[in-house]
């Protein structure tokens, strides 16, 4: 074993124990942690006074500063509806029609209306409004319940076929198999005249005998062309374009079941100029009338 | 191991003699130290302390249990579909409280206040978004499209990695225990009547079935929405969590609601 360490003069005092030998520096902590130390305690006070902190009897103390999370949620939303103020006042109130006429607020009604559809409409209508099975694309010509922007505004604001709002659109297909009122051969040559609309491959003789039920039990909405009524939002079975699907087993079930598509109203949630925003971009993206 | 050629002790080092005397208070703390039982009372202290600033006031702070118009307990077909959220882990993705920042409600709608979370046994805030916060989902898609994307997430929205859930269809429920978990409900404080128990069965196929006498169900549960959910016969866990979903976050009509600042 080597040799003891020596303790000198200008040492510092020990803890007074000792173990096998060993003794240990009382040295004192590092004044830099030390007073970093002081500082954090000072910090935490410091930060309780100005802050909201202490529970009292009724409520938290509020803080020298005032802070406030609510109020500060509630300056920054009407920090930016001040600053589209002048320009929300004037979308809302120009007609509808005359909105294209305007660069600037046609400008600003796409822009925010593009924003819009990103946060409530792709979910459904899918990115850059390409539409899916049951859900419409916004690109093409082919509108349910009309394409020019008055239309498209009413529907945005009120819903299709939605319990909440009581000026929401509304038709309802009957489910002419499972109410049975049409057979399944019926229903099978109603097809088949349906896929013969829109110069679909079908079989002939079907087709000519489901002409007859097509007249008796679905003219009256789609029309006797098929060309459809946008007051009942039926569809135009004649363009090809189908929001289910036009093969023969999808047009079957579609008449066994009926389809009942709905749309939620927007106007609970959304401002009249943000409706109005958003019919403007969908109106300008292609299929507009 | 040998004492022989120790040094001697300097006077210092003794802790006698001309050491000198500790007089701060802060500097007792050797006592406690030293003294493991000591140590052990007053660590307890400390944290009961600590413990009780910090939980006591959310009992009677005003801003803990602001009262909200509108806020009921959940109905039984609701409470179904909340127990299948659960399971199902779907909290781990999604969270259901949106904060108090212009972004979040924009996104999902007002804030969420404390009260809205009041007959959830245990709340569902969550702390990571793999998916979006679903605070007030309610009303933003059709019944459909829940059908639809609880089916197959990505027929509708294509970049999602949302897992299937299409056998919520195929589960058939009777509702035979939701009394029960109502009775446990009751047991930590959601106000349960003994009626709204009784009949809870009842008013579990009452809700799914729109052709139902459902007023005496619409008395016990205001708002609540009588549809059939998944458009199939039979009252399966679908249609119990998309009666679930469909009324999260619709029970307090926040254009009769002022917020008080200091809350």
């Amino acid at each position: 074993m080597s040799k003891k360490p020596e303790l000198h003069q200008d040492d510092p005092e020990t803890t007074g124990h000792e173990w096998d030998g060993i003794q240990e520096f009382n040295n004192p902590l590092p004044r830099w942690w030390l007073w970093t130390f002081y500082v954090t305690i000072f910090w935490a006070v410091a930060y309780s006074i100005a802050y909201p902190a202490w529970p009292m009897v009724h409520g938290a103390t509020a803080g020298l500063l005032g802070w406030s999370t609510r109020a500060n949620v509630a300056a920054d939303i009407a920090a930016v509806d001040e600053a589209n103020a002048a320009i929300n006042t004037r979308l809302a109130e120009t007609g509808l029609t005359e909105i294209a006429d305007d660069p600037e607020l046609q400008a600003y009604a796409v822009n925010a209306g593009q924003a819009v559809f990103n946060t409530w409409c792709v979910q459904c209508h899918q990115t850059g409004a390409k539409g899916a099975v049951g859900y419409p694309n916004l690109l093409d010509d082919a509108w349910l319940w009309g394409g020019d922007i008055e239309a498209i505004h009413t529907t945005i604001s009120h819903g299709i076929r939605n319990t909440d709002d009581d000026d929401a659109r509304y038709s309802e297909m009957p489910a002419f198999g499972r109410d049975e009122l049409l057979s399944a051969e019926q229903i099978d040559q109603v097809a088949n005249y349906v896929m013969s609309l829109s110069g679909e491959p079908q079989d002939a003789a079907k087709a000519e005998a489901g002409a007859e039920i097509f007249a008796d039990n679905c003219a009256a909405c789609h029309m006797e062309d098929g060309t459809g009524d946008r007051s009942q939002g039926a569809p135009n079975l004649a363009d090809a374009i189908w929001l289910y699907g036009g093969d023969h087993d999808t047009i079957v079930q579609t008449v066994t079941n009926s389809r009942f598509g709905v749309m939620p109203a927007w106007q609970p949630r959304l401002s009249e100029a943000e409706i109005r925003a958003v019919a403007t971009y969908v109106h300008q993206l292609g299929g507009g009338e | 191991m040998s004492t022989d050629n120790k040094p001697p002790m300097p006077a210092s080092a003794t802790g006698i003699g001309d050491r000198p005397k500790k007089r701060s208070i802060l500097d007792r703390h050797k006592v406690l130290e030293t003294n493991a039982t000591l140590l052990l009372i007053f660590s307890f202290l400390v944290v009961t302390i600590g413990g009780l600033v910090q939980i006591v006031p959310l009992y009677y702070l005003e801003n803990t249990i602001e009262k909200v118009e509108g806020m009921r307990p959940y109905s039984p077909l609701e409470l179904a579909g909340r127990d299948i959220y659960i399971r199902e882990g779907c909290y781990t993705c999604h969270s259901q409280m949106i904060r108090p920042m212009r972004d979040e409600v924009e996104r999902y709608g007002h804030y969420s206040l404390a009260a809205e979370s009041m007959y959830d046994h245990p709340f569902q805030w969550g702390s990571k978004r793999t998916g979006p916060d679903l605070a007030r989902v309610g009303g933003r898609y059709s019944d459909e499209w829940h059908v639809d994307h609880l089916r197959d997430p990505q027929s509708v929205v294509p970049e999602s990695v949302m897992p299937k859930y299409a056998f919520l269809e195929n589960r058939m429920l009777e509702g035979e225990h939701i009394g029960d978990l109502m009775a446990a409900n009751r047991v930590v404080g959601v106000p349960y009547t003994d009626e709204m128990i009784e009949v809870a069965q009842a008013d579990f196929a009452v809700q799914a079935d729109p052709e139902s006498d459902h007023d005496a169900l619409l008395e016990r549960y205001p708002g609540a929405q009588v549809r059939n959910f998944d458009g199939q016969p039979g009252i399966s866990e679908m249609d119990a969590m998309i009666a679930y979903l469909q009324m999260l976050g619709t029970l307090v009509d926040f254009s009769t609601f002022t917020p008080v600042p200091s809350r």
